[in-house]
């Protein structure tokens, strides 16, 4: 990831991370009506959601025999076509743009399956830094709980399987989520990632989520929009 | 490995290589780029869609080589074959950095390769890539030409433009990299001898 932003990036780039269940999603949601509610311009984009390469993915993920190398370039694929098609000219345009993970989830997974950290780095060199990438921490247990409570049916790569953690794929997918937590944590002070509370009640998470964001608004603006916010509560 | 252009020969080169090998008594395994059957379909539909970035082929292309690389090229030397790679890396990286990105990102996200033993690049002036191609095809391939980078309209002129930078690139790499220049203008008869002695001195020597 390059530190900083290209020149003429105008927009702002704020991440959400953490692993399945942490919250994430749904704070990023929050926020994005709220800046919407705002009139502000704003742009979400998801992990693994080019239309061009998730054909593949799925192929090769059916198949079962993608090595960690092709997977995590695979991913990179993805992430450069969003990239380049959305991201970046939209933070041209001056956009807000919301991403529901960002190169984050790549170091971490990537690593996981035993990829070398400053390969994965290199790879993504060419993505901007956000404005804020807020990580959303919550004990395993509790994350992947509501995980499998709403949706029983686990994939392979999803859980794990590919690492042989356990031949149970609901152990695999716990003990993988673990791991991935691990390299989260361990990124937090390097790549400075503001730390949520993701025990914390979805409206106290969201009430710190705003502030931090404010912060990147002119201030009479920020605080138009917090009053609003708080009246409307 | 055998690198170069399009209709420099390569296709015909590796076809006598191989049977020349196999006579020798050697396994042989060929591989080539967007041959991965996962990522080639994607790779040719993505191609058709002009609005793919050129960071994004760049890595379809990496996936597929990673692809292969490690479901049919490793094991292969794993098992004593001798791999003749229709294209290695050289070309992938002298195609993204001419279309411009930077040399060290290219060099590291190729830097899961294996380093081949041998890379032959086949060596033939863009002009008379032309005739070649106007032998088999009516037209010039669009990326080939290197059209995505607007170096003119005119896809001839397009076509030398572009040649002549990856050739500048191959130079580049030759001197970092150790690749061997092949004057490929020659006769295919002469072409062949020549790379069937170096590779034969080459197993003979690391007692293959």
């Amino acid at each position: 990831m390059r530190s900083g932003r290209a020149v003429g990036e105008s927009g702002r780039l704020i991440a959400v991370e953490g692993i399945d269940g942490s919250g994430k999603s749904t704070q990023l949601h929050l926020l994005e009506q709220w800046l919407r509610h705002s009139r502000l311009r704003v742009f979400k984009t998801e992990w693994n959601s080019s239309d061009v390469v998730r054909k593949i993915t799925s192929k090769g993920k059916k198949k079962g025999n993608l090595t960690p190398t092709t997977f995590s370039l695979l991913h990179a694929t993805d992430f450069a076509d969003r990239y380049e098609r959305n991201i970046a000219p939209l933070l041209h345009a001056g956009y807000w743009v919301l991403a529901d993970r960002y190169v984050y989830t790549a170091f971490a997974r990537d690593t996981v399956r035993g990829c070398h950290p400053s390969w994965v780095r290199s790879l993504y060199s060419f993505a901007s830094q956000p404005d804020i990438a807020f990580y959303f921490r919550v004990p395993v247990d509790v994350a992947v709980d509501r995980i499998l409570s709403g949706r029983p049916k686990l994939k392979f790569y999803e859980a794990g399987m590919d690492l042989n953690l356990s031949n149970d794929i609901y152990e695999s997918y716990r003990i993988f989520q673990g791991r991935i937590i691990e390299r989260y944590e361990s990124m937090v002070g390097s790549d400075n990632l503001v730390v949520i509370d993701g025990a914390k009640s979805i409206e106290e998470q969201q009430r710190v989520v705003r502030e931090r964001v404010s912060k990147l608004l002119p201030r009479d603006v920020a605080r138009v929009m917090l009053e609003v916010a708080a009246r409307e509560v | 490995m055998l690198e170069g252009p399009d209709s420099s020969g390569r296709t015909t080169q590796i076809a006598s290589l191989t049977e020349h090998l196999e006579a020798e008594g050697h396994a042989v395994l060929n591989t080539g780029l967007k041959r991965s059957e996962l990522i080639s379909e994607g790779i040719i539909e993505a191609k058709r869609n002009l609005g793919i970035g050129k960071r994004t082929l760049s890595l379809f292309y990496a996936a597929d080589f990673a692809d292969q690389l490690e479901n049919k090229i490793i094991p292969a030397l794993h098992s004593g074959y001798v791999v003749l790679a229709d294209r290695y890396t050289f070309t992938l990286m002298a195609r993204d950095t001419v279309r411009g990105m930077s040399r060290k990102w290219c060099h590291e996200l190729y830097g899961f390769a294996v380093v081949p033993d041998l890379v032959f690049y086949l060596d033939v002036t863009p002009e008379e890539l032309v005739h070649r191609v106007f032998q088999i095809r009516s037209s010039l391939d669009y990326y080939e030409s290197g059209m995505d980078m607007g170096l003119s309209e005119e896809m001839y002129e397009s076509f030398i433009l572009y040649q002549r930078m990856i050739a500048t690139e191959f130079r580049r790499m030759q001197t970092r990299y150790g690749l061997v220049r092949v004057d490929a203008e020659r006769p295919v008869a002469e072409i062949q001898r020549d790379l069937s002695t170096r590779i034969d001195g080459y197993l003979s020597q690391n007692d293959k």
